[in-house]
């Protein structure tokens, strides 16, 4: 088993206003109401985040953009193409600088790629001269680990995401699903805090997705890591998310935040619950309307 | 017989049915055209005369000098084509101040240059090597200058995502991915170095393949010598070409 740590994690609700974590980790202590967990930083906090690219003119990709996402909390960013979704994930990420405000990983602000976050792009950019285990153990090597436990990690990492037996092949002889899996396992390697997923599963049937979708709610509870998801698709949104936050117009916007209150763990069978039915209601309108006032504090329940 | 076996041996089987027609037309051309042996003798004379030639010693000390000749020269020119070509790939002001150097020195033909070489550096080991190492240079640094910059840049992204150093990006991200491309030019070389031995050898040398055809051709008047040189010399050249693939399937291997 793959996780940080030895104590036990507990994920439970705190407060009430959607704006705040439904879910979180302790990380250390399971006591309920511990005053010290109230004052601990989002583990994702995008202040006022602007960002343009460059060319002549400049593209604005990104207005005014503020969140936050608590410890241990699974928030999806959906919007349509070009409303900066992606962008968002590489100014977390330390890929990109942003133009204004700042982005923040556990209170400090970003200043460039970290050991604490993990990135999963939409396309799995697997190393093809690499098998699955070398793959995953990529960042490992990269971080000084000896072979020895390099390797003993990335098999482990490999048995969390279902993709044991295809540890000696290269990414060529593996399914597309297969691929992003390692990719995950790869993203995880280094324990980040916090992991950061682009459109992951984009480009899977159907059927494939959602069970890649329970597959990721199951990772997510066996690692506690906070996870930024980016996607297309409003059903997968809900299935996994505490809360939907809606990007909408060009520059994107953070138009609507949905809180999601679906108990845990959920099924595929949760997909077809009335209140899935409201926040997806929510989701279309806040994406119909494009930038709108904020919906902050909407309960589907 | 399995599938598997039957792939590997098609191919094979195809060489040497091919090597075989070669050899056939060869005879009868010879058989119907009636030449002497001086102007083309058959192939069981050419086949003979390498026996014997080997046999009695004449052809192994030639061999193994140009055979020093290609590996040195390759060696070296390989080693500065591969600095070269990354300087190149990476560095937008060292490819405007040499590429124009390179393509002048690659249009001007090895043979016309071959004996100013041996003017200035002697007949013996070392102008034969630089005149390998300079034919080896050009399609071993542009293949990595290629290569390098045909990097998928989605890649070197994760390489940042992982913070990888400058060194690391070369050695696990450049060079891997690079090698493909690195390996094309490297094949080429490695059969222009047999060419520039040769070459070397012709502008001025006391042993050598490259002697032992003009022996051959002047003062032996041995031209079954001469083609069993040249078959010596295809040979090297087909060895090192497939030294070349067996490293290069190692190292770069399926990527799909």
């Amino acid at each position: 088993m793959v996780v940080r740590g030895s104590a036990p994690r507990l994920k439970r609700s705190i407060g009430t206003s959607s704006t705040q974590a439904a879910i979180v980790r302790t990380g250390r202590d399971s006591r309920p109401g511990l005053s010290a967990f109230n004052r601990a930083p989002p583990a994702i906090a995008a202040r006022n985040l602007r960002f343009a690219y460059g060319g002549d003119p400049p593209r604005p990709a990104l207005d005014d953009v503020s969140f936050e996402v608590a410890p241990g909390e699974l928030v999806a960013i959906i919007g349509a193409n070009g409303t900066g979704k992606s962008t968002i994930l590489k100014l977390i990420a330390g890929l990109l600088e942003p133009a204004g405000g700042t982005a923040e990983i556990r209170g400090t602000e970003v200043r460039g790629p970290s050991p604490d976050v993990g990135l999963v792009f939409q396309e799995p950019r697997l190393l093809p001269w690499r098998s699955s285990l070398a793959n995953v153990a990529f960042p490992l090597e990269l971080a000084g680990w000896p072979r020895s436990r390099w390797e003993a990690r990335a098999r482990d990492l490999l048995g969390l995401v279902g993709a044991s037996d295809v540890d000696g092949l290269r990414p060529h002889q593996l399914s597309g699903g297969t691929r992003q899996r390692v990719s995950i396992a790869r993203a995880l390697a280094l324990e980040p805090r916090v992991l950061l997923l682009d459109e992951p599963f984009s480009a899977l049937d159907a059927l494939t997705r959602e069970r890649f979708n329970l597959s990721l709610q199951s990772i997510w509870k066996e690692t506690g890591t906070t996870i930024l998801l980016v996607t297309h698709a409003i059903p997968e949104a809900i299935f996994l998310a505490d809360r939907v936050l809606v990007l909408a117009g060009h520059p994107g916007r953070i138009a609507a935040e949905i809180p999601i209150r679906l108990r845990r763990p959920r099924t595929l069978a949760d997909l077809d619950a009335a209140l899935v039915t409201d926040a997806a209601a929510q989701i279309r309108s806040a994406l119909d309307r494009g930038v709108t006032p904020h919906l902050r504090g909407e309960d589907t329940g | 017989m399995t599938r598997r076996r039957l792939r590997d041996i098609v191919p094979l089987a195809a060489v040497v049915a091919v090597a075989a027609g070669f050899l056939l037309l060869w005879k009868v051309l010879v058989v119907v055209g009636g030449y002497p042996i001086f102007v083309l003798p058959p192939p069981e004379t050419v086949g003979a005369r390498l026996w014997t030639a080997w046999r009695d010693g004449v052809m192994e000390p030639h061999v193994i000098t140009t055979l020093s000749e290609v590996l040195i020269g390759f060696v070296i020119g390989s080693g500065l084509a591969l600095v070269a070509g990354y300087a190149l790939a990476r560095s937008r002001l060292t490819e405007r101040l040499l590429s124009p150097y390179l393509v002048a020195a690659q249009a001007t033909p090895i043979l016309a240059l071959a004996p100013l070489i041996a003017l200035w550096f002697g007949t013996g080991l070392l102008s034969k090597v630089i005149i390998c190492a300079l034919i080896v240079f050009f399609p071993v640094a542009v293949s990595t200058m290629v290569g390098v910059r045909s990097v998928d840049s989605q890649l070197l992204e994760v390489g940042r995502v992982f913070r990888a150093t400058p060194l690391q990006v070369l050695t696990r991200l450049e060079i891997p991915g690079a090698l493909p491309s690195i390996f094309g030019g490297i094949r080429v070389g490695a059969t222009l170095a047999v060419i520039g031995a040769i070459i070397g050898e012709w502008a001025g040398g006391e042993s050598g393949l490259g002697v032992l055809i003009n022996l051959a051709r002047g003062s032996l008047f041995d031209t079954p010598l001469l083609f069993a040189t040249l078959v010596t010399i295809a040979a090297i050249g087909v060895g090192l070409y497939w030294l070349i693939l067996v490293f290069e399937r190692r190292l770069v291997g399926e990527r799909g």
